[in-house]
């Protein structure tokens, strides 16, 4: 399908409509339900990493005032037994040692702040009052954090039905790589960490459930990516019938993978609601949070790298361990697989390469998609790798990327292992129009004049693509995803001609409400705010799959458009019928249909509309109403990608790195609205900065949360970000009805490495080459401190 | 995120809040509740009584009498930011302000909160072992003051009773140079290790100088060797290197997942370098 030329809709910054109601305080987020005779919910979490649960005691809790409830495994396990995990994938013959997701602790504890029991009480205080009555008696286990101490012999075990704690192997293989090793001119062996992280959106997860015991219907307001699927997943674990389920994700506060799993705290909110006859609430706190919500990334990689002596790479070989956590959350065994794996050659044309992932269980929060899930960590992992290799043979990193590129006539290009072919990508001209913004020459000319003066200065890069859009049906189903990857859009066009849509995807900081009614104005020609946009309620909107990797422009948007063709099929003939000319003799002209040559005789939507409702006089075979629906399955993913580059200058004494400056040059293919793109990469590249220089989740070796607060995990502070200058290059897709690629997740995804390659290049000088995330001033200083010894 | 049931009273004198101190059990003091309502919180502590002096007008006020500035233990840390007189009267503490927190925290923390908490990362405990402080405690028997070198006994604890209540806080005021240097921890904002320095020098010649720093042990402490190179020498790049150099010299600090003690020796010496390299420009 031609990509429609942009109007003044499509490709304008239109400030975000929904931002009114958002900073007003008008906003309705799962917290801000209040029933009549709600009651409370709360949990008593575990304090012990590993630990056998000798006896838990509820008398006490029990008896207190105010309490309506008390529930332990025993007590919910007819009702919900395990929390289902959709993407039970493997791919080597290997049988998938899927461990039994437990709603609440089964005998065991297995992580730092499982739930053990299920507090009901009238009140918050009450039920605080409550959780600290419930008296658990445990025996505590040695517990194991590190990904492959959990799988060396010897290991404390976490499920008797996942020998040595290994939940998968899971491989790609392209290529000859051990034979490309073998005559390669250089050879690089490193390992990396990927470390672990905790999302922290500004709203914590809760959720309000309301069973009516007269009908069986319960409403359950939840805090989801994806309300559909925490529909089906409701329906699936519970034997609650799926259509007497109303999932409603209002307005959502961040998302940034948290919010797609279905956990065990939804669950038995519904639980209680049904036991108890009343509605009830639950929201974590922020401490819960950090300990129950899923944490993401926590990888170790060992790296083997072959090139020529020119840094042309030949081979690479990775072998990764990655942490599930104690427990398989919804799409958790997908992230490390096939979302890190198929990409692992990124924008380089590397002919043998090799991914295997041992997925391992430790004492941990469980693990699940984390902005980027999947492709920061092997974009990380290349990155690095690029100059590892660049300063092995003595080359400018610059060059090595761009003699490893896949260059602009390789498109469609399959990468190696043969998961993927990349749509389109000009990749040389996102990274050419970087170095033009940085002035490259006298950037590094400038570099070795503070060199000289004893200052450390570094200029990092990072080059990447991405693989968004998820996805065709047909690829998740082959990688193991129980659910299909289509997206929806209804469009009704009212009598008056003002529009309501209702997109199958979500809304929870990516500004639908105002770019999705941008598709939809320039389709049918109308004003922005004649088009409202609804999404989040499984009773109003048609069946969907929410919002993750970076798919509601391409798949939600690629649905829209297609539902705005419909409406503007039908209208031309009702138009044309109006016209009292062929349809062939009008065409789409400025807004509206209009005679050929008699561009004054025309018709909008609006007319349309209205003739449609009225409905006595419509051409033969049209029916009344101006409604359609689309379901839109794209034939492949999206490759957004870019090049950052960093520049930054570390304080010798202290280890503290400073940003100079930071540029972006993203390609998403056709731009909806420049200002919502823009922020997305700002928060990208925040979050992704974070990860090089801040956030670690840290575990002690009994499997207690060092970092179980905001006190002591360190989220990116305004004060601290450096100016951005973002640029673009634009390649569509072309397959997307849109052109569109997707941008969520691009800044995340390229930003760490371009910072910590920054570091290491100012700190190359001392002979250091590698110090692992975060680059925290003491590590820093602790690498220079030694080099200097 | 709720707090153990406990009882709230209000106290509108400082005789007030002394008798609710003295007839209660277990009751903590409420003053801007910057740390005490986080733990409250937590559950971490879980007191019968808060007894709330916020709302005693003669705790807050900052005023200068006979060359010294009297500060309120509940004037707040913004006050202090915004004061014209602190910012001629002590330049130190003028340095410090505008560095603890954020601005909401400001507008509700006090100056006298935070010294009778005695967090190990509380950044005034610094400035008032600098400028040598003297802290007037009211109890039943009338008031006593305590030079702040002997205030702080331990982490979180101070030579404040179980019936006494810290009410003002005098330091010189001659309007004597002074800088705070903070390195933040990069997730709370508190001070990794803050270094409060005042010199004075004259021709060339180092007159009186004070090194206080939080952060770095439990509890906040003066450089005195470090002080006692510098006094009366001539200013130059190599004795602030020297004296700065020696400045961790037998300290046991603390460590931490952010900053382990070897990494905030190493902060004290540096930070200390930059601020005496701040005030006396060498």
């Amino acid at each position: 399908m031609a990509v429609a030329t942009p109007t003044r809709a499509f490709g304008a910054s239109i400030r975000r409509r929904e931002d009114p109601r958002l900073i007003t305080g008008r906003g309705k987020f799962t917290d801000d339900i209040h029933l009549a005779n709600a009651a409370t919910a709360m949990f008593v979490r575990s304090p012990h990493g590993h630990a056998r649960i000798v006896s838990i005691d509820t008398s006490a809790a029990s008896a207190h005032p105010g309490v309506l409830g008390v529930y332990t495994f025993e007590n919910v396990k007819g009702f919900i037994s395990g929390m289902p995990c959709a993407w039970p994938t493997t791919n080597t013959g290997d049988t998938l040692k899927l461990a039994t997701y437990p709603p609440l602790a089964d005998g065991k504890v297995r992580y730092f702040g499982e739930a053990v029991a299920l507090v009901v009480a009238v009140d918050p205080n009450t039920a605080a009052d409550a959780v600290d009555l419930v008296h658990v008696d445990y025996d505590p286990l040695p517990a194991v954090i590190n990904n492959e101490a959990a799988v060396a012999p010897g290991a404390p075990l976490i499920h008797d039905s996942a020998p040595g704690n290994q939940a998968f192997r899971w491989s790609l293989v392209g290529g000859d790589t051990n034979g490309a090793l073998a005559h390669a001119d250089v050879r690089i062996s490193q390992t990396l960490v990927n470390q672990r992280l905790i999302a922290t959106p500004l709203e914590t997860r809760c959720a309000v459930a309301d069973y009516n015991p007269a009908s069986g219907e319960v409403t359950v307001w939840v805090t989801s990516q994806n309300p559909h699927i925490h529909r089906l997943l409701i329906a699936l674990s519970t034997g609650i019938p799926e259509h007497k389920i109303r999932v409603i994700a209002g307005d959502v506060g961040g998302g940034f993978g948290a919010k797609i799993p279905y956990y065990a705290g939804e669950a038995l909110c519904i639980f209680a609601s049904k036991e108890l006859g009343v509605p009830v609430r639950w929201s974590e706190s922020r401490s819960e949070n950090y300990v129950a919500t899923a944490h993401g990334r926590d990888h170790i990689q060992h790296i083997e790298v072959g090139a020529t002596k020119e840094g042309k790479i030949t081979a690479l070989k990775v072998t990764a361990y990655a942490s599930l956590g104690a427990y398989p959350s919804t799409a958790a065994p997908g992230v490390p697989t096939w979302l890190f794996g198929c990409i692992i050659q990124g924008p380089y044309d590397i002919p043998n390469n090799e991914v295997h992932v041992i997925g391992v269980y430790t004492n941990t929060t469980p693990t699940d998609a984390y902005r980027g899930a999947g492709r920061p960590e092997a974009t990380y992992m290349l990155e690095r790798v690029i100059d590892l290799v660049a300063a092995k043979v003595g080359r400018d990193p610059v060059e090595v990327r761009r003699l490893n590129f896949v260059k602009k006539d390789q498109f469609p290009f399959k990468v190696a292992n043969g998961t993927l072919t990349y749509d389109s990508g000009d990749y040389e001209l996102a990274l050419d129009q970087a170095l033009h913004t940085v002035d490259y020459t006298h950037l590094r000319a400038w570099q070795e004049e503070q060199r000289a003066a004893g200052k450390l200065v570094g200029i990092g890069f990072s080059s990447y693509v991405e693989i968004c859009g998820l996805g065709p049906s047909s690829a998740a189903n082959a990688m193991g995803f129980a659910g299909g990857l289509y997206d929806s859009a209804t469009i009704r066009v009212h009598p008056t001609g003002k529009v309501t849509v209702f997109t199958g995807v979500h809304s929870h900081g990516q500004g639908h409400e105002t770019s999705f009614a941008q598709i939809v104005a320039r389709d049918l020609g109308l004003k922005v705010d004649d088009v409202d946009v609804i999404h989040g309620d499984t009773d109003k909107v048609q069946h969907g799959m929410g919002t993750y990797g970076s798919r509601s422009a391409a798949v939600g948007g690629g649905a829209l458009h297609m539902a705005g063709m419909k409406i503007r099929a039908k209208a031309q003939k009702i138009a044309a019928h109006l016209l009292e000319v062929a349809e062939e003799d009008i065409e789409w002209v400025d807004d509206a249909f209009r005679v050929k040559g008699s561009p004054d005789k025309a018709k909008t939507i609006p007319d349309c509309a209205f003739a449609a409702y009225m409905a006595g006089n419509l051409p033969a075979g049209v029916t009344p109403v101006l409604e359609e629906q689309h379901w839109y399955d794209p034939e492949n993913f999206v490759f957004p990608f870019g090049t950052h580059i960093c520049v930054v200058e570390v304080d010798r004494e202290t280890g503290e790195t400073h940003i100079k400056r930071y540029v972006a040059i993203d390609d998403c293919g056709e731009i909806i609205n420049p200002m919502l793109r823009d922020g997305q990469v700002h928060g990208g590249i925040a979050q992704g900065i974070a990860q090089a220089l801040w956030e670690e989740a840290v575990y002690d070796e009994n499997g207690q949360l060092l970092s179980g607060s905001l006190m002591d995990y360190a989220i990116p502070k305004a004060s601290v970000m450096p100016h951005l200058e973002l640029g673009h290059t634009v390649t569509p897709s072309p397959h997307n009805p849109l052109g569109v690629k997707g941008i969520g997740e691009a800044g995340t995804i390229a930003s760490t490495p371009a910072v910590v390659n920054a570091v290491m290049d100012a700190l190359s000088p001392l002979g250091i080459h590698h110090i692992d995330m975060p680059l925290r001033p003491a590590k820093v200083w602790a690498a220079i401190d030694a080099a200097s010894h | 995120m709720h707090p153990a049931p406990f009882a709230y009273k209000a106290a509108h004198s400082v005789e007030e809040a002394l008798e609710l101190l003295r007839s209660h059990e277990d009751a903590k003091i409420l003053a801007g509740g910057q740390s005490l309502i986080p733990a409250l919180k937590l559950r971490l502590t879980q007191p019968a009584m808060l007894i709330d002096i916020s709302k005693i007008s003669s705790l807050r006020g900052i005023r200068r009498e006979n060359g010294k500035l009297i500060i309120g233990s509940g004037t707040t840390h913004r006050e202090i930011e915004k004061s014209s007189l602190v910012a001629e009267a002590s330049p130190l503490l003028a340095s410090l302000a505008p560095q603890i927190g954020d601005v909401q925290v400001r507008h509700r923390g006090t100056f006298g909160g935070s010294l009778a908490h005695a967090d190990p990362a509380g950044d005034w405990p610094a400035a008032a072992l600098a400028v040598d402080a003297e802290l007037v405690i009211a109890g039943a028997h009338g008031t006593r003051t305590v030079h702040a070198s002997d205030f702080f006994t331990g982490m979180l604890s101070t030579v404040i009773n179980a019936d006494e209540l810290l009410t003002e806080i005098r330091v010189p005021g001659e309007g004597t140079p002074g800088i705070y240097l903070k390195h933040r921890n990069a997730a709370s904002g508190y001070a990794t290790v803050g270094v409060a320095v005042t010199a004075t020098h004259n021709h060339g010649r180092i007159g009186t100088v004070s090194i206080a720093v939080t952060g770095a042990t439990p509890v906040a402490f003066r450089a005195s060797a470090a002080e006692h190179a510098l006094t009366g020498h001539a200013v130059s790049a190599h004795l602030l290197d020297e004296a700065a150099s020696h400045a961790a010299d037998g300290l046991e600090c603390l460590s931490d997942i952010h900053a382990p003690a070897a990494y905030r020796a190493q902060l004290v010496k540096v930070m200390v370098r930059r601020a005496l390299g701040k005030l006396l420009h060498a």
